[in-house]
């Protein structure tokens, strides 16, 4: 069995985020990290390849600038290789033209699964693995909070506003994991420096025969028209817990007659 | 702008409170507003859909066993092909609206905005409003180019409001064939019992962030959310934990709320979570570290041990009743 995880490098949510003054796009310099999203997609691929005793996966992203320290990330977890699609063309991409992309790139693996996070970190649009799947005339399972493969149907407990629904797909479809289902397994020392030789193949716009002009901000159809400073909230009273402290927040919720 | 169609969600005839708000948010720029709706019973909903605003009520019906993506995007292509294209499709940053939003944006070969939480008109065009970097900025944004712009709106970003209109006229619509893409099936529907209000619904919001120290005390904010009739949130922290599920989320990747009082427990106040929170009309704030972010929004904050102060909380709460 063949998995393809598609993973986002992002830069570190921790660090100080900016928007590029001319273009607002994104400031994407510096190093790129794994999105911490995409980590327990890695780490289900890996176990449903476990699982099925000599499964392959492999990872699909796309980055400016042959950017691959967070794909050897995932793959000192374990992945065994990873495609890399790379174009200064791509900058300024939407959701649909990324997925358009990442469709074509999954094209030329042949994976029997797809695994992407819900949504990214940094956009967080949330759309691009459906519209992947609507390109590939896949079906698709969004919001997995536990998924298993036998043979050739994925088997997907999907989270609902009240619970869950156990839903059953044919292979190939594109399946998106939430958070905090499994636990991602931290890279052992073998697996860094395993990950420095596995193969990353770096794909330009030509490779996978899509033209510039419908990706990238070229192709988007829409844009930015400002970025305003919004409205800010301001702090109120802050206390020390001196062992009252709760009668002080009894005080408050009468005071808004919340008791 | 003429016309906005309104994706309402709906169960057993009753309407999604984000498909009243979305209708109140398209009356505002298009002066007729139609509603498209699925699933058992949704022709129920032409009433209170009427009443908020929607002239029409086209109803694909309902889907069996399938997940409402594939089939709800193929129904408003061919609804298009039928009536002509709207100036918007509005649809809900929900589980299901997403998926619709994502199959339908490729279907039409157009892009989405998604995490909308306000909209303007300026000349014309209608501009989306998204909160970034915490909610410490607006962005707006707009669509280029031919074809109807697919706005994904976050719930509570609009207030629902009704309009005394008629009941919408139903109309039923046909669900095409929508082969391989409409191959996941549902084969069993699990439903864990809720007590106290909604999540995005509640008054009062109790969150519990990675200042509990482990699991076990989650149990702290979900006692005191109900002694107050609240919902347990949760910051994303705690979610990717695994301490809690994914639905209890607030935040930016989770749920945004707006409840009358909003209790956070150790959450230090990632931008992640505040964008989703900071709407609340009164924030409560327990953490031990003194400069975490959300004191700096926080109404009343106490600096603290979650450990130390919500029980005597919860007694005092329990005491007061």
């Amino acid at each position: 069995m063949k998995v393809a995880v598609c993973v986002k490098q992002i830069p570190d949510p921790a660090g100080e985020l900016s928007l590029d003054p001319a273009t607002h796009f994104l400031v994407r310099e510096g190093k790129l990290i794994l999105d911490d999203s995409d980590a327990y997609g890695v780490e289900i691929a890996l176990q449903l390849a476990e699982a099925a005793g000599g499964g392959e996966v492999i990872l699909v992203s796309m980055a400016p600038g042959g950017e691959t320290s967070g794909l050897r990330t995932a793959l000192a977890m374990g992945a065994a290789g990873a495609v890399l699609v790379s174009d200064d063309s791509l900058a300024g991409s939407d959701s649909l033209s990324t997925a358009r992309v990442l469709a074509a790139a999954v094209e030329r693996i042949e994976p029997d699964l797809v695994l992407a996070a819900t949504e990214s970190t940094d956009g967080y649009t949330g759309t691009t693995p459906v519209q992947m799947a609507e390109l590939l005339g896949w079906p698709a399972v969004t919001f997995a909070k536990h998924v298993e493969v036998n043979g050739g149907t994925v088997k997907v407990n999907r989270q609902t506003e009240a619970g869950y629904d156990e839903v059953t797909c044919p292979l190939p479809a594109v399946v998106t994991v939430t958070a905090g289902v499994v636990e991602p397994r931290y890279p052992s020392f073998k697996g860094i420096m395993a990950a420095r030789s596995k193969p990353v193949e770096e794909l330009s716009l030509a490779d996978l025969g899509l033209e510039a002009s419908r990706v990238g901000a070229a192709g988007a159809r829409q844009e930015i028209v400002s970025v305003e400073e919004a409205e800010q909230r301001s702090s109120g009273e802050v206390v020390r817990d001196e062992g009252d402290a709760h009668e002080k927040i009894v005080a408050y919720l009468e005071q808004i007659k919340v008791l | 702008m003429e016309k906005i169609w309104v994706l309402a969600e709906q169960k057993e005839g009753e309407p999604a409170s984000s498909a009243l708000e979305m209708l109140a948010a398209a009356r505002r720029f298009a002066s007729q507003v139609e509603a498209i709706t699925y699933g058992p019973g949704a022709a129920g909903a032409a009433a209170s859909l009427g009443e908020h605003g929607a002239s029409r009520l086209y109803d694909a019906g309902e889907l069996g066993d399938s997940l409402p993506g594939a089939r709800l995007a193929a129904a408003i292509a061919a609804l298009i092909e039928q009536k002509g294209a709207p100036d918007a499709i509005f649809l809900a940053q929900s589980y299901d609206g997403r998926d619709i939003a994502g199959r339908l944006s490729a279907r039409l070969d157009r892009p989405v905005l998604t995490n909308i939480v306000g909209l303007s008109d300026e000349a014309g065009a209608l501009l989306s409003e998204h909160a970034i970097f915490g909610g410490t900025k607006v962005l707006k944004a707009r669509f280029t180019g031919e074809g109807p712009g697919i706005f994904v709106i976050r719930p509570k970003s609009f207030t629902a409001e009704p309009a005394g209109g008629q009941p919408a006229e139903v109309e039923s619509v046909e669900l095409p064939e929508t082969g391989a893409t409409d191959g996941a099936k549902v084969v069993g529907r699990h439903e864990e019992e809720r007590t106290g209000p909604q999540l995005d619904e509640a008054e009062v919001v109790v969150s519990g962030g990675r200042g509990l120290g482990a699991a076990e005390s989650y149990a702290l904010v979900e006692e005191l959310a109900k002694l107050l009739n609240g919902a347990a949130g949760a910051s994303r922290a705690i979610v990717d934990a695994g301490w809690v599920p994914y639905a209890n989320q607030v935040g930016q990747t989770g749920k945004t709320v707006k409840p009358t009082v909003y209790i956070a427990c150790g959450i230090s106040g990632a931008t992640q979570h505040m964008v989703g929170m900071k709407g609340s009309k009164h924030i409560i704030a327990i953490n031990k570290d003194e400069s975490a972010p959300i004191f700096t929004i926080a109404d009343l904050g106490v600096v603290g041990d979650v450990h130390a102060v919500l029980p005597k909380l919860i007694e005092a709460v329990k005491a007061r009743k």
